[in-house]
């Protein structure tokens, strides 16, 4: 496997949809290949880097608005 | 594709029989743990955050109205994010400064087919497929440690560029924590489109921080 395949089989290799052969074949070349670790490492903390972008905040009118608006479909079921 | 839809939850119909008998503490609830969510959804179709905020209210009230025909046929979150796609799809109909819906779903990503560009040794080169540049590790385990301000607007920015369809699978999968199954479901993609797509989204991310996280030598 080259590295140039590697990187392109990243995702997959994550997702766990590698075949088994391929899968041997691309933990031999990371058992051989620093720089493709590397690669693999940062794709790893890529995902969670982007997971970092979760917060949940909503803004308190926002939240007291739908409140109410419960509030009025509660007393007036469709 | 697969059709598979996750079991609906033990807990999704306590939440729903809650919801119908008006238990306000359940909804507030349910808006804890979706609102965030749907709202950094609804910035993948619209433009502006009041919009989306406006998006995600509509998808609200949509749900309550909506509660007495849920069957139950998918999960209460898939539900939601459901009536979500159908309020940004009609907003950005009627909102000429967002993303058309349409192109959100028909624009071709594949003219970004390699996310990975220039990175190796040509094919025909002896040594070709090898890395040009080979790749160090980051000095930075988010896992660890809480992003700098500068890279995680570096990763929001990253994001917020990528092709409508990328965004959408990033932000499911990688942001909200969606399964893979989920969200082919929700978008209708294939397992394999679904995954080409999340690919392409995680390498532009990368390249995009890079510069932030290389330890410079």
């Amino acid at each position: 496997m080259r590295c140039s395949e590697l990187v392109r089989l990243v995702t997959d290799y994550l997702e766990g949809a590698l075949p088994a052969p391929e899968r041997l074949r691309f933990d031999e070349h990371m058992a051989a290949c620093g720089a493709c670790t590397a690669h693999l490492d940062q794709m790893r903390t890529t995902i969670s880097a982007v997971g970092q972008l979760r917060e949940a905040d909503i803004a308190p009118e926002a939240r007291d608005a739908l409140l109410r608006a419960f509030r009025d479909w509660r007393t007036q079921p469709t | 594709m697969t059709s598979f839809e996750p079991p609906v939850q033990q807990d999704d119909a306590l939440v729903i029989a809650a919801l119908r008998a008006g238990n306000e503490a359940a909804f507030s609830q349910l808006i804890d743990e979706y609102n965030g969510a749907l709202q950094r959804l609804a910035m993948v179709y619209v433009t502006d955050r009041s919009t989306a905020e406006d998006v995600v209210q509509e998808t609200w009230i949509g749900l309550l109205q909506s509660l007495p025909r849920f069957e139950g046929r998918s999960s209460l979150k898939t539900w939601i994010f459901r009536i979500l796609m159908n309020c940004a799809r009609s907003r950005s109909r009627k909102d000429s400064r967002s993303i058309p819906f349409s192109a959100a779903f028909t624009t071709d990503d594949r003219d970004d087919g390699d996310p990975e560009p220039r990175r190796f040794r040509p094919g025909w080169l002896p040594g070709g497929g090898h890395w040009l540049h080979a790749p160090t590790r980051w000095q930075h385990d988010p896992e660890q440690h809480a992003l700098s301000v500068e890279t995680r607007t570096a990763v929001l920015l990253a994001v917020a560029a990528l092709p409508p369809q990328q965004r959408e699978v990033i932000t499911l999968r990688d942001i909200e924590g969606f399964g893979a199954d989920e969200v082919c479901n929700l978008l209708g993609l294939s397992d394999t489109n679904q995954r080409v797509l999340l690919h392409r989204a995680r390498a532009r991310v990368r390249r995009a921080i890079e510069p932030h996280l290389a330890v410079s030598v």
